[in-house]
């Protein structure tokens, strides 16, 4: 269970403030919460908040009921948080295997290794042994980003936007991957996306607009209020957006 | 023991062996043990020079030859001339490797000039590997020097590998090639403590239909200075590239000198560099997989330079 308490965060833009999250205070023990909201709402900003990327300018992160607050990144890992990059990072050298058995935190045998590939869609003999570096397409990248949370396995993912960059074909594939965990899951997982197909498997709802909460519950309750929505239609061009891409 | 060292203890074990093959040992400046086979004969130099002459017939096949240099003597000076003598349409794999074991207090320098003359439609192979280690004030000085010439479609593949150790280090090699010749070069060097390493590569592609591609990688950490320097004239129809690609830590400096020369209208020729410190989302991604800051780091440095 992940909670923050009145969590703020602003920057220092030139001696102007700028606050980018203002007084969010949400509650995630279900199993699959996703969030939504339009571009620069502050989403990407919470998830780092969460993962300890970034600390907040004022208030608090529980987990499991520790205050997790001032601890850094690698703390909050070990505790069982995990966070899939909207940006998956490029290594020269390190291959996907080597990647893989990081997040594991152990050294895998092939066959595990190539099991988080496959339910990623991707085959597992293609990529094993390839270099996680320019030559990835952005959509291979974000599924070797998913298939590094599987491996971890911890009580707490979150997940930025897991969908962008992906193709529509890829994309049903990936739905099924949120489903299949979303069975499996231990604990809680947390999952920024414009993604009707995503939102209808959520459990609860959370939308950021402004910095702020905009509303938040279970997903029969909110999903009717953002489906049509002007917000709604912003999202589903995003969608498309990314959709063309890759 | 970092992963790093873990690598280079690998290394150590591998130069080690003994090698399957033509082989010539040399240990402390003297000759520890040579076998010639029936197609790659080793012999003494007949010039009166330290060092061997490595005969390979032409069209041998998929053979390989070591020649290990190990050095244990602290305040030992070592200079060899090795010439490789490389038949037409041989394929072979050639391995050097030069360690120096230097606890005392004297500096140990090893020097080895190779020269290797490549007949037409030859292929070599050449890995060469240099450490050092040493609990003393020693200095581990290594100056290799190795000089390639190219007949008419040679191909030659040199891979040059230099992990902490070495305390100074002045590498130069030169190249020309001739029509259809192809030359791979790969280096990588990691450089720590006050170190100092210089790579100095020059290559003339002199023939047409010849190209040459060097790439440097190298972390250059604490206090150290690595200088690499490419040279690449083009003077016939041919293609060339370069790359240092570089990553400093700490107060360690780099310098990338290229210089490029088209004499011929129809060379094509290509420099990149890029220098600076590891990414802070690459630390930050191993970092929310569970690693610490400094395990990230030497994840980040092992991959760079696998
Ligand atoms: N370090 C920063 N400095 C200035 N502005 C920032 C910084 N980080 C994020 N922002 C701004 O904060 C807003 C929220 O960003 P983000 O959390 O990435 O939004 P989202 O993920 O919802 O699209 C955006 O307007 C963005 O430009
Ligand atoms: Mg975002």
């Amino acid at each position: 269970m992940l909670e923050l308490q009145n969590v703020c965060f602003s920057v220092k833009n030139g001696g102007e403030e700028k606050i980018i999250l203002n007084d969010v205070s949400l509650k995630i023990g279900e199993r699959f919460v996703a969030i939504t909201g339009p571009n620069g709402s502050g989403k990407s900003t919470l998830a780092k908040l969460i993962a300890g990327i970034l600390t907040p300018t004022s208030g608090k992160i529980l987990f499991d009921g520790e205050d997790v607050t001032q601890l850094s990144v690698t703390e909050r890992a070990r505790r069982g948080i995990s966070f899939a990059f909207q940006q998956p990072v490029r290594f020269k050298g390190i291959t996907v295997k080597d990647l893989v058995s990081l997040a594991a935190g152990k050294k895998i045998g092939m066959n595990e290794a190539c099991s988080y590939l496959s339910e990623v869609g991707l085959c597992a003999r293609d990529y094993i042994d390839r270099e996680v570096d320019a030559s990835l397409s952005g959509g291979e990248l974000k599924r070797i980003e998913i298939a590094t949370i599987l491996a971890r396995g911890t009580r707490f993912s979150v997940f930025d936007e897991p969908e962008a960059g992906i193709d529509l074909w890829s994309f049903q594939n990936l739905i099924a991957v949120f489903e299949k965990m979303y069975r499996k899951v231990q604990g809680s997982i947390l999952i920024i996306s414009h993604q009707e197909r995503i939102l209808n498997i959520a459990d609860k709802i959370v939308v950021i607009a402004g910095g702020r909460v905009d509303r938040e519950g279970a997903r029969e309750e909110v999903l009717p209020h953002i489906l049509g929505s002007s917000a709604c239609r912003a999202l589903t061009d995003k969608m498309e957006e990314a959709n063309g891409r890759d | 023991m970092d992963e790093i060292e873990k690598m280079l203890l690998l290394q150590v074990a591998d130069l080690h062996k003994i090698p399957e093959g033509a082989y010539n040992i040399r240990k402390d400046g003297a000759g520890e043990g040579r076998r010639s086979t029936a197609n790659i004969e080793i012999a003494e130099r007949s010039d009166g020079n330290p060092g061997i002459d490595i005969i390979v017939k032409p069209g041998t096949k998929r053979e390989s030859v070591h020649i290990p240099v190990v050095i244990t003597r602290s305040g030992l000076q070592d200079t060899v001339y090795n010439d490789f003598y490389i038949g037409e349409d041989a394929d072979v794999l050639i391995i050097a490797g030069c360690g120096i074991h230097n606890c005392g207090k004297q500096q140990s320098e090893h020097s080895g000039v190779h020269t290797f003359h490549i007949g037409r439609n030859a292929r070599v192979r050449y890995v060469e590997k240099h450490y050092g280690e040493g609990d003393g004030n020693g200095e581990n000085v290594m100056n290799p020097t190795t000089q390639i010439l190219m007949e008419e479609g040679a191909q030659m593949e040199m891979e040059t590998t230099q992990i902490k150790g070495i305390d100074s280090t002045e590498r130069v090699t030169r190249a020309e090639l001739k029509a259809g010749a192809t030359l791979v070069i790969r280096e990588k060097i990691y450089t720590h403590g006050k170190q100092f390493a210089k790579t100095d590569f020059s290559v003339d592609l002199n023939g047409d239909g010849s190209s040459a591609d060097v790439v440097s990688r190298s972390v250059a950490a604490q206090t150290s200075y690595q200088e690499f320097i490419s040279r690449i004239n083009g003077n016939g129809r041919c293609k060339g590239h370069t790359e240092c690609d570089a990553i400093i830590m700490d107060a360690a400096r780099v310098t990338a000198v290229p210089e490029l020369s088209a004499n011929n209208v129809d060379a094509e020729l290509i420099h990149e560099a890029a220098i600076g410190k590891i990414a802070g989302e690459q630390l930050l991604k191993l970092m929310t997989l569970g690693l610490s800051e400094q395990e990230a780091e030497e994840q980040i440095i092992k991959g760079f330079l696998s």
